[in-house]
């Protein structure tokens, strides 16, 4: 319990929250990677998933990439690019990294989404006379959406872990508090950044959550 | 003076075969130890995970908390999982374990869940009245339906911990995590690269154990197939 006190005590003292090491600039650095990155993401995985699932090609990489991406450990990639030359920009093995995992979560789910809308609707809009176009995003993109938005938040759980998995790696974020504190063993200072990556990441998933219940009834996921 | 050597090891290249028979010794070890983090975690968290999803399918009340808890614990990322360990476990191979129980029991309980759930009605209902009890029922009946479910679960749950036991390398129990983090802090990429392969290794190759478990355990998925 006193561990408790001592950690509550580092994160109210404000000399801790100011500067380049503050705790105020690695929240945004870690926020703006975050968000940066789900946005890199998305721009990627979502137009291939919808593409290969309006096609139905492409199915065993689409599901099987998810896999792929749990048995490779976060850490080893961000190692492994730090001592490439993409090592030497700064946040470059970051990005990377981060980008890499958060991809194969939502190129499943896209893709899962896209080809579980049903046959039939999809044969009654092509008798209708709709194009394979208007098919894909007028009939089969709305009625993805529910999966495609839990892949997204799947993401973006996963973002979070691997920015802060970064700083082992020497990127930036909030895990530098973690390990500025395993360096200095100081056990407040590494219980206090645990508390404010845990808290972090738990507000993400909770404004997934939020949204996910004002959104209209039809975009809602059956979870 | 004798010359400095010129080989891999002295060029710093990532793929050398002095490395793999000049540390031989340290590999092992740490493949040992990567194992020996995985398979305790994974066994301990199915003994928690299966009474956990039992209670949950039997009493309506205890899905909910259950579900909740166990979905909250595996939002929060890895290492500050670890470190929020630290004050109860210090820099301990128990620290690593206890983190990756708490992973690993998210994705068992809710498989094993889903699974038991996934058992008709209608085939409970046909043994009850055969005069199954409520164990007899959950033993013969229930698990082995819930068993292609929950070894999805088991096989998710093994390769996440695999993968997860080398951010244990901020404690200094993370097996081939251990060699990375070194390897990283003395520029030697012979020994990330061998140490990350190794370790993606492992996941397959406890993935496709257990996939060859789940064939032998459920012999009836094969002949409904045919």
């Amino acid at each position: 319990m006193t561990t408790l006190a001592d950690a509550w005590s580092w994160l109210t003292d404000a000399a801790h929250w100011a500067g380049d090491d503050g705790i105020g600039n690695r929240l945004l650095q870690h926020l703006v990677l975050t968000v940066v990155c789900l946005l890199v993401s998305c721009l990627i995985a979502l137009p291939v998933a919808l593409v290969l699932g309006h096609l139905g090609r492409g199915g065993a990489l689409a599901v099987n990439i998810s896999n792929v991406g749990r048995a490779v450990p976060t850490f080893a990639v961000l190692v492994l690019l730090l001592l490439t030359p993409v090592g030497r920009w700064g946040e470059g093995p970051t990005v990377v990294a981060l980008v890499l995992f958060a991809v194969p979560p939502l190129l499943t789910n896209a893709y899962v989404g896209m080809r579980e809308v049903d046959r039939s609707v999809v044969r009654a809009a092509r008798g209708m006379g709709m194009t394979g176009r208007q098919l894909l995003l007028r009939v089969e993109l709305p009625l993805a959406l529910p999966m495609i938005l839990t892949g997204v938040r799947l993401a973006a759980v996963q973002l979070v872990a691997t920015a802060t998995i970064a700083a082992l790696a020497g990127g930036g974020g909030l895990g530098r508090i973690i390990t500025a504190g395993f360096n200095l063993a100081s056990t407040p200072m590494v219980v206090a950044g645990a508390i404010l990556v845990a808290a972090f990441a738990l507000v993400v998933e909770g404004v997934f959550e939020i949204a996910e219940r004002l959104a209209p009834v039809w975009a809602r996921g059956s979870r | 003076m004798t010359a400095p050597p010129n080989d891999c090891l002295a060029r710093n290249e990532w793929i050398c075969g002095a490395y793999l028979s000049s540390r031989r010794q340290i590999l092992l070890d740490a493949v040992g130890q990567h194992l020996k983090l995985t398979v305790v975690s994974v066994v301990i968290a199915l003994l928690v995970a299966v009474p956990l999803a039992v209670l949950a399918r039997r009493r309506r009340w205890a899905a909910g908390p259950v579900l909740g808890v166990t979905t909250i614990l595996y939002t929060i990322p890895s290492l500050a999982m670890f470190s929020l360990l630290l004050p109860l476990y210090g820099l301990s191979a128990t620290l690593v374990v206890a983190g990756l129980v708490l992973y690993s029991l998210t994705l068992l309980v809710r498989n094993l869940l889903a699974g038991l759930r996934a058992v008709p009605e209608e085939i409970r209902q046909a043994a009850r009245g055969l005069g199954y009890g409520p164990v007899r029922l959950l033993l013969t009946v229930e698990f082995p339906l819930a068993l292609p479910a929950a070894m999805a679960g088991l096989r998710i749950a093994t390769v996440s911990a695999v993968s997860l036991v080398t951010v244990g390398a901020i404690v200094g129990f993370g097996g081939l995590g251990n060699l990375i983090y070194a390897g990283m802090n003395t520029y030697f990429k012979a020994q990330v690269l061998t140490a990350s392969v190794l370790c993606v290794a492992i996941a397959v190759l406890a993935d496709l154990l257990l996939l060859g478990v789940q064939w032998l355990l459920t012999p009836w998925t094969r002949a409904a197939r045919r």
